[in-house]
């Protein structure tokens, strides 16, 4: 097996130990930062993405997946800034006002990091004019939301209205997902998508921006 | 009123309350709002949702304290009044009922993970059940119910440290599972078997599930209960996936649909029938009145129904 299909594998099991040490030997083996990245690390946390969708395995082996990614990207960051490779997309991300629930945002935050995206996390209970500071001040592909609470929902809407108001809608695409919500009520309040999970938010906002 | 080991020893189904959280929003509750200050600022909407379900026909009546344990309520700045929280909402149901039927101390989850997935220790999580589990006892609850749990562990914890504070409360204890190609699980990975045999093990009384996904997931979660446990089973489900309707969520499943399932759970052996988010006293109504129709007249006597 391959330096890169080890590399994959560890991060599969949550192994960032592994992670960590194959991350270094497959650039002190001279391969290439942005074949170790997208067919090391993505590569695997795709498969997680994909098992977790399809039940085959559930939240615990996610967050050490995640756990592993992050330990590689620690080594593989430098590199990547050095040698000028940007993340495919910046995404801004957090849950909205009045809503104190992160644990399906938090997987959202890992399943874009682990698709190469940078993400801005701005955490919970976040103001319509957080999120479009935020969107503004860094330039952000994507505004994606999250919402437990069928209570909260409608901030979704006042998001939307006021990246209107201040010109960024269709620059900057919207996307929601939590799970009260549904495609209808993205459709209903203006938002580019709906995203069901993390798996689907990765496809969602590779296909809005023009990257799948 | 007997003491409720007893009541839940003798034959026939028993009869819990329905959704809170849904009543105190239609009840001037915000979006984002502590449900728990409510206990603090708002007793009589508590004791007004509580008589409306005796009035329905609920013999377990549950208090306001899901999000009562101190690391939930950290949140919001309220950790340190912990005790009030939880002593005022078993009193403002306690005025309500009287000795008309039980109370039950709810506690949800920590809204933490736990290490090594998360960062919160286990002896962090039991001491923050252990404080508010004082305080619903203190204050006395007929029995206490750990519910909405997803990871086994946090679970076990709850029922433990309900256990160390009496060795006599009697501890209920629910989970919520998915509907998986594989069966039923955890969003943490438990299936209904594992969560049979360590609720058990740590010691809770009555075992099942609440919340999910509709009524009809639950008559299978049952069965499959039962395959995997002696203890009697409680199941409250909520009133099915909300759906939008002019913007505003409206739960699907009917008094009347929900009662129907609730007569093929009752058929089945299931001891304990509530209802979780979007049921209301309409529904509870409906299942005391499919329970008192199923009553064999030949059977068992049981104490009327409060009026």
């Amino acid at each position: 097996m391959g330096i890169i299909q080890e590399l994959s594998e560890s991060l599969q099991r949550g192994d960032a130990g592994k992670v960590a040490e194959l991350t270094r030997r497959a650039i002190d083996g001279g391969l290439d930062t942005k074949t170790i990245l997208d067919d090391g690390l993505i590569a695997g946390m795709s498969v997680v993405g994909e098992r977790f969708k399809s039940h085959e395995i559930f939240l615990p082996d996610v967050l050490l997946a995640a756990r592993a990614m992050v330990a590689g990207m620690e080594i593989l960051k430098p590199l990547l800034v050095r040698e000028g490779i940007p993340a495919i997309g910046k995404v801004v991300i957090g849950t909205v006002q009045g809503d104190l629930h992160d644990i399906g945002k938090n997987l959202v935050a890992i399943m874009l990091k682990g698709a190469g995206f940078e993400v801005i996390d701005l955490g919970n209970d976040v103001s319509p004019q957080r999120f479009l500071d935020a969107a503004q001040k860094e330039n952000a592909h994507v505004i994606g939301m999250s919402a437990l609470l069928t209570t909260t929902m409608p901030v979704m809407k006042a998001v939307v209205d006021l990246a209107k108001e201040r010109g960024v809608h269709g620059r900057t695409r919207i996307i929601v997902g939590g799970a009260p919500l549904s495609a209808d009520y993205a459709r209903e309040i203006g938002a580019d998508a709906y995203c069901f999970d993390g798996t689907s938010a990765v496809e969602c906002v590779k296909k809005l921006l023009g990257r799948s | 009123m007997q003491p409720f080991r007893e009541r839940l020893a003798r034959p026939g189904v028993l009869l819990a309350d329905g959704a809170i959280g849904t009543l105190l929003l239609q009840r001037g509750l915000k979006a984002g709002e502590c449900p728990e200050r409510m206990s603090l600022e708002r007793t009589e909407v508590l004791e007004e949702i509580a008589r409306s379900y005796l009035e329905a026909g609920a013999e377990i009546l549950q208090t306001n304290t899901f999000g009562g344990s101190p690391l939930k309520l950290a949140a919001y700045g309220l950790d340190g009044r912990t005790e009030e929280v939880n002593a005022r909402a078993v009193a403002a149901v306690r005025r309500a009922v009287g000795d008309r039927a039980y109370v039950c101390g709810s506690c949800g989850p920590s809204g933490r993970i736990l290490e090594p997935y998360g960062d919160a220790s286990a002896e962090l999580v039991s001491d923050s059940f252990r404080r508010q589990m004082k305080a619903l006892i203190a204050e006395g609850v007929d029995l206490i119910c750990v519910e909405t749990m997803t990871d086994l562990s946090e679970a076990v914890l709850a029922v433990r440290a309900a256990r160390s504070l009496s060795a006599s409360v009697p501890v209920c204890a629910t989970m919520t599972f998915d509907s998986t190609p594989r069966g039923f699980f955890t969003i943490m990975g438990t299936s209904i078997e594992q969560a049979a045999g360590g609720l058990d093990g740590a010691g809770a009384d009555i075992i099942g599930s609440n919340c999910g996904n509709g009524i009809e997931n639950m008559i299978s979660i049952a069965r499959e209960f039962l395959k995997h446990t002696t203890l009697p089973i409680l199941i409250q489900s909520n009133a099915g996936i909300p759906k939008l309707k002019d913007g505003v969520p409206v739960f699907p499943e009917s008094p009347e649909f929900m009662a129907e399932k609730g007569r093929a759970m009752a058929a089945m052996g299931v001891k304990i029938l509530g209802g979780c988010c979007g049921t209301t006293p309409g529904h509870i109504a409906a299942m005391r009145r499919m329970i008192d129709a199923s009553r064999r007249p030949d059977g068992p006597s049981r104490a009327t129904p409060p009026a």
